[in-house]
């Protein structure tokens, strides 16, 4: 039986209500950032099709951006609450406590259950997965997801490998129960992970194996550390076998299928991940020449902007993300009705 | 069966977008504006086509599409077909 599947008859699916998003302001461009890590426009355009990526502003936290996202995910719903709230982030206002009750709290929504997810760049399908369990189980009525992350506060900013890449944003979606053909249905889900590949994509310091002392610091411990090339490999495939299991968990080609929202990572995966699964160019979202990778943010500004562009309610929509973890997660969405554009 | 040259020639159209005639032993990556990503992709491609495992180092240390086929055929590619 499929996690998530539509395997019994009456059966119900979680339905996306309401869509909303925030990027900070700043833009940070090419050429500043080429300049200052020893590389150029053209080197970092040709291998990764970024040409900017926001950047919020000294004092502003994670929870800064979600919050606008989630009140604006929570006005396209329709209905101003929620009684849980999920925030998947890899970058959290501090350790501890989790950033989600602050944020509830900051929406004015009655005291409900409100946690922090971290899945890294596959948060917001964990996301999405979690909240329809939830909703199943009769655990909450109207979820708040959001996806949220500040990069630019993790990456080293003089290592090319790392700080072209990715960027800050926010995305939030709200839940709740419906049939499974409706539009806004999500399902059947596909996810996974293989932590012994865990040091492909890491932050070495800062937690409890490692605290991040001085000399950590010193010597960029607590920054991102990627393996390129391998993650590039992982990613492709991982993406592309998962959606080709949610496919066929769903009885669905790829024919079927109206648009591809991949986890906005660099667009030469979106391009290999697509040309693998025969979607036509036409039909994949891409906006990472705009964003870069934003990690949790990734799905959900990529859906704000296939709303923009003008998607039908009942179209179906493949979603997949790959990232640190490893993890990765793939469902399927029936284009939900998000009033106007 | 076509030989280790032929099939790496075809993958490189086929996967890669090089022209046929672009094409040679002598032709280098770079030549063929070929990065490392799509060393990567590369890689990937003779693993599906010929069931050999390139690393990145290796994957690295190639310069023309000539130093290509030679690792692939001391890998074992040419005798083990596909």
């Amino acid at each position: 039986m499929g996690q998530g599947g539509c395997d019994r008859v009456g059966c119900v699916s979680a339905l996306i209500q309401g869509l909303g998003t925030s990027v900070p302001a700043g833009v940070l461009g090419n050429a500043e950032l080429a300049g200052r890590c020893g590389t150029t426009d053209e080197w970092i355009r040709s291998r990764t099709g970024i040409v900017e990526r926001r950047m919020a502003e000294p004092g502003v936290a994670t929870s800064d951006l979600a919050v606008e996202a989630g009140a604006r995910a929570l006005k396209s719903s329709g209905h101003a609450v929620a009684d849980a709230v999920i925030l998947a982030t890899m970058t959290p206002d501090r350790p501890c406590p989790a950033t989600a009750p602050e944020i509830s709290a900051r929406l004015g929504l009655p005291s409900g259950m409100a946690f922090d997810l971290n899945a890294a760049c596959s948060g917001f399908i964990y996301g999405l997965a979690v909240a329809t369990g939830m909703l199943a189980a009769g655990l909450a009525e109207r979820v708040l997801l959001i996806g949220a992350d500040l990069m630019t506060r993790v990456v080293d900013p003089m290592d090319r490998n790392t700080s072209v890449l990715f960027g800050d944003g926010a995305g939030a979606v709200v839940l709740a129960s419906g049939g499974p053909e409706e539009p806004g249905a999500l399902g059947p889900f596909d996810l996974g992970g293989d932590g012994e590949r865990a040091d492909l994509l890491h932050i070495p310091a800062g937690g409890t194996r490692r605290p991040a002392y001085s000399d950590d610091v010193t010597a960029g411990e607590h920054f991102l550390h990627m393996e390129g090339k391998e993650v590039y490999r992982q990613a492709v495939m991982g993406m592309t076998t998962s959606c080709q299991r949610v496919l066929a968990k769903a009885g669905l080609r790829t024919s079927d299928i109206d648009h591809l929202v991949a986890h906005q990572a660099n667009a030469r995966i979106l391009t290999a991940v697509g040309d693998r699964l025969d979607i036509p160019p036409d039909r994949r979202v891409c906006n990472v020449d705009r964003y870069g990778n934003t990690t949790g943010a990734s799905i959900p500004l990529a859906l704000a902007d296939l709303h923009s562009a003008g998607a039908q309610p009942g179209q179906r929509v493949l979603l997949t993300a790959f990232g640190a973890g490893l993890s990765w997660g793939s469902t399927l969405l029936r284009w939900p009705d998000l009033g106007e554009r | 069966m076509a030989n280790t040259y032929d099939r790496v020639a075809d993958l490189l159209v086929e996967r890669l977008g090089v022209t046929r005639e672009e094409l040679s032993p002598e032709a280098t990556f770079e030549e063929l504006d070929l990065d490392s990503l799509d060393l990567v992709e590369f890689s990937m491609a003779a693993r599906d086509e010929f069931g050999v495992q390139i690393s990145d180092d290796e994957a690295e240390g190639l310069k023309t599409v000539g130093d290509a086929v030679a690792l692939l055929d001391q890998k074992g590619a040419g005798v083990a077909g596909a």
